[in-house]
């Protein structure tokens, strides 16, 4: 018998610290596969957001850094315009990188710097205890958004991905999701073309992975990917942004 | 002797920079120091270095996180309310004990407060100004010549102490030219095991965080990282004493205002008051020694700043409260003539603190 | 024929592994407590397993290995 399945070399032998059910583990798990596919875990140079992933630099097995909220864009320029031969990625959530960071994003995104940004989507902020976040859905209940979110009084959630693709700038923005089997071997896809992209030179990629909460939703994780496919995905779809290198062959 | 060139405050910085082997810079611009980005912007892309101005005061800092991180000898430069937006910053590095090179070319404050110079930040310099229990090494240049050596010096105490040195200087140095020479310039490296540069899969990760969830663990880094400060409050502290020898009334003034302060002194000197001056050049460590030495043979100090007194609190510490001491400040930009200054040693002399 | 190790002890029993399953081979132990206080998944019918891991796929805390 052989092994079709196990950890990945990129992914540290140490119990995550995350809830039961949740999909961080999964999205973790996708960026060590991608950096061991394309043997770059030496290379690597990974920046930690704050928010629940921020222990994250004990994950990877590559060197990291723990970035202040919403700066990891920023850290990965400073890292990469000092180590263009390295591969620097940022793995954020979405208040780190939708809302306190922001400008960092675009701006980073504009600058087209090369770059690979692990974006995770889960409509809450999950490590401070369930407050709204910048994605979280109209009407969505959260501790600060108790009677759900009311967008006439606190704004509408952002589309990151639509937003970028606006810009010049970035080579590569898509949004893919972890909600079943077969969207996580399609997230897979994406998060190794946005590495594989920097090993190219080519710039600016950013993965925006849908994710769940399900201890913060208040559901079991089942229920959770479930309202990800029903709720989510609607008013998030998957699909590619902006593709600069696969649209200039189009055409 | 030595070849000199003309040059204003704010180019010596950046070109000391380089000659520092500072490839790398991030910032903002404002004014009044806005000739640093500017000869970077010039300067790096042609000597393989990169200048990239960020979208924010905190991108920059933390862009000199990431590259201080990789192990780089880089910088940034702002004014005051720029570097209040980089104290976030400069907390991270602190905490991940990463060396970092920052320069304040003060203006008048609070607020945005105004353009003209200033040294109303010493506070913010000198005792954190970001959050948590941290130090930096302060730099207190008061001639364009200061203004570059200090910058080599900064670079090296830096990196020496794994911790941000920054130059604290102010706009009329910045802006004034003087001639200089680099000629004694001593670069001094050093290893960098903790450096991101990849694990090349060769050894185990390295990790730059200042996270620490067990309050004992954040307790032990806390009470090294002052062990190590203990011993540059020890070893660092620099400063200039003029006229100190039969010294019976001390002023105390750094940057600009020891440039007016001396003027005054030696006035006061022609009117035969004993007085003499002790020119701090690092603010932190402050030159406690000198100035307690020097409690046991003046009467009284007198701190001249230009700021509504911020350095007299660590005067009066280093002191011990010994002798009086009394405040000669202007602000918002204004600074002191030397006659200002002179009326305030009369006084003293005459045991008016 | 395949097989199935699970890190029993790292198992939070999130049961996503179970849902996964298209040959419904796993379920929760109810009776059985792992070392962090979980019930953990276990492998209820290896017979039926034919390794298409899509159970470790979906497993967040990456403990199941899949030989085939």
């Amino acid at each position: 018998m052989a092994v079709v399945f196990e950890k990945p070399k990129s992914l540290a032998n140490v119990p995550l610290h995350y809830c039961p059910g949740c999909p961080h583990g999964i999205i973790h798990r996708l960026v060590a596969e991608a950096l061991d596919e394309l043997g770059i875990e030496g290379k690597a140079i990974g920046v930690a957001p704050v928010g629940c992933a921020v222990m994250a630099y004990d994950y990877f097995n590559c060197d990291m850094i723990e970035a202040a909220h919403g700066r990891a864009p920023a850290v990965a320029t400073g890292i990469k315009r000092c180590r263009p031969e390295n591969i620097v990625f940022t793995y954020q959530g979405d208040g780190d990188l939708a809302s306190i960071g922001m400008a960092e994003t675009v701006h980073s995104a504009a600058r087209n710097e090369n770059i690979t940004v692990i974006f995770v989507n889960n409509a809450i902020y999950g490590m401070t205890g369930g407050q709204m976040a910048p994605t979280s859905l109209p009407g969505q209940v959260t501790q600060t958004s108790p009677y759900g979110r009311d967008v006439n009084h606190c704004g509408w959630p952002i589309k990151v991905c639509e937003m970028l693709a606006t810009l010049e700038g970035p080579e590569y923005i898509t949004r893919v999701a972890v909600n079943n089997v077969k969207n996580v071997n399609k997230a897979k896809k994406a998060i190794k073309k946005a590495f594989q992209n920097q090993m190219d030179g080519k710039g600016f990629s950013l993965v925006e992975v849908v994710s769940a909460c399900p201890t913060n939703w208040g559901m079991t994780p089942q229920q959770a990917l479930e309202w990800v496919e029903s709720d989510m995905l609607p008013y998030y779809p998957i699909g590619v942004y902006k593709d600069r290198s696969a649209a200039k062959e189009e055409g | 002797m030595a070849e000199r060139v003309l040059m204003k405050g704010n180019e010596a910085i950046a070109e000391a920079a380089i000659r520092a082997g500072c490839r790398h810079y991030f910032g903002y611009p404002i004014t009044p120091q806005t000739e640093i980005a500017a000869y970077m912007a010039k300067k790096m892309p042609k000597i393989g270095g990169v200048f990239l101005q960020a979208e924010s005061e905190i991108a920059s800092i933390n862009m000199v996180y990431g590259a201080a991180a990789a192990g780089m000898r880089v910088m940034t430069s702002s004014s005051s309310p720029g570097i209040s937006l980089k104290a976030e910053g400069l907390s991270y590095i602190a905490g991940s004990d990463i060396p970092a090179f920052v320069v304040n070319v003060q203006r008048g404050g609070p607020g945005l407060g105004g353009i003209q110079p200033s040294q109303s930040d010493y506070f913010q310099a000198t005792k954190g100004g970001g959050h948590g229990d941290y130090k930096m090494i302060v730099l207190a240049p008061a001639s364009v010549q200061e203004m570059a050596s200090l910058t080599i010096k900064g670079f090296n105490l830096a990196d020496k102490y794994r911790m941000t040195a920054m130059i604290l200087a102010d706009g009329t140095i910045g802006q004034m030219m003087e001639p200089i020479s680099f000629e004694d310039a001593q670069i001094e490296t050093y290893e960098k095991p903790w450096a991101l540069t990849g694990t090349n899969c060769e050894r185990k990760h390295n990790v730059v965080n200042s996270l620490y969830l067990q309050p004992d663990e954040l307790e032990k880094k806390n009470f090294e990282r002052y062990e190590r400060y203990k011993a540059i409050e020890q070893t660092e502290a620099m400063w200039e004493e003029y006229m100190m020898e039969d010294a019976e009334l001390c002023v105390v003034a750094f940057g600009i205002a020891s440039r007016v302060a001396k003027n005054a002194v030696a006035a006061a000197r022609a009117e035969g008051i004993k007085v003499g001056l002790i020119r701090p050049i690092t603010l932190w460590p402050f030159p406690t020694q000198a100035l307690n030495a020097a409690a046991d043979k003046v009467k009284g100090f007198i701190s001249v700043e230009l700021s509504m007194g911020q350095m007299i609190e660590d005067v009066r510490l280093a002191t011990q409260c010994k002798r009086p001491v009394a405040l000669c400040n202007r602000c918002g930009g204004m600074i002191p003539s030397p006659d200002e200054v002179l009326d305030s040693i009369r006084k003293a002399q005459k045991g008016e603190f | 024929m395949a097989k199935l190790t699970f890190q029993t002890d790292l198992c939070k029993g999130c049961g996503l592994c179970v849902n996964a399953c298209p040959k419904g081979c796993l379920t929760i132990a109810a009776d059985t407590i792992n070392k962090k206080g979980y019930s953990p998944a276990v492998m209820a019918q290896p017979d039926k397993c034919i390794g298409c891991a899509f159970c470790a796929t979906m497993c967040p805390d990456c403990i199941i290995t899949v030989e085939k």
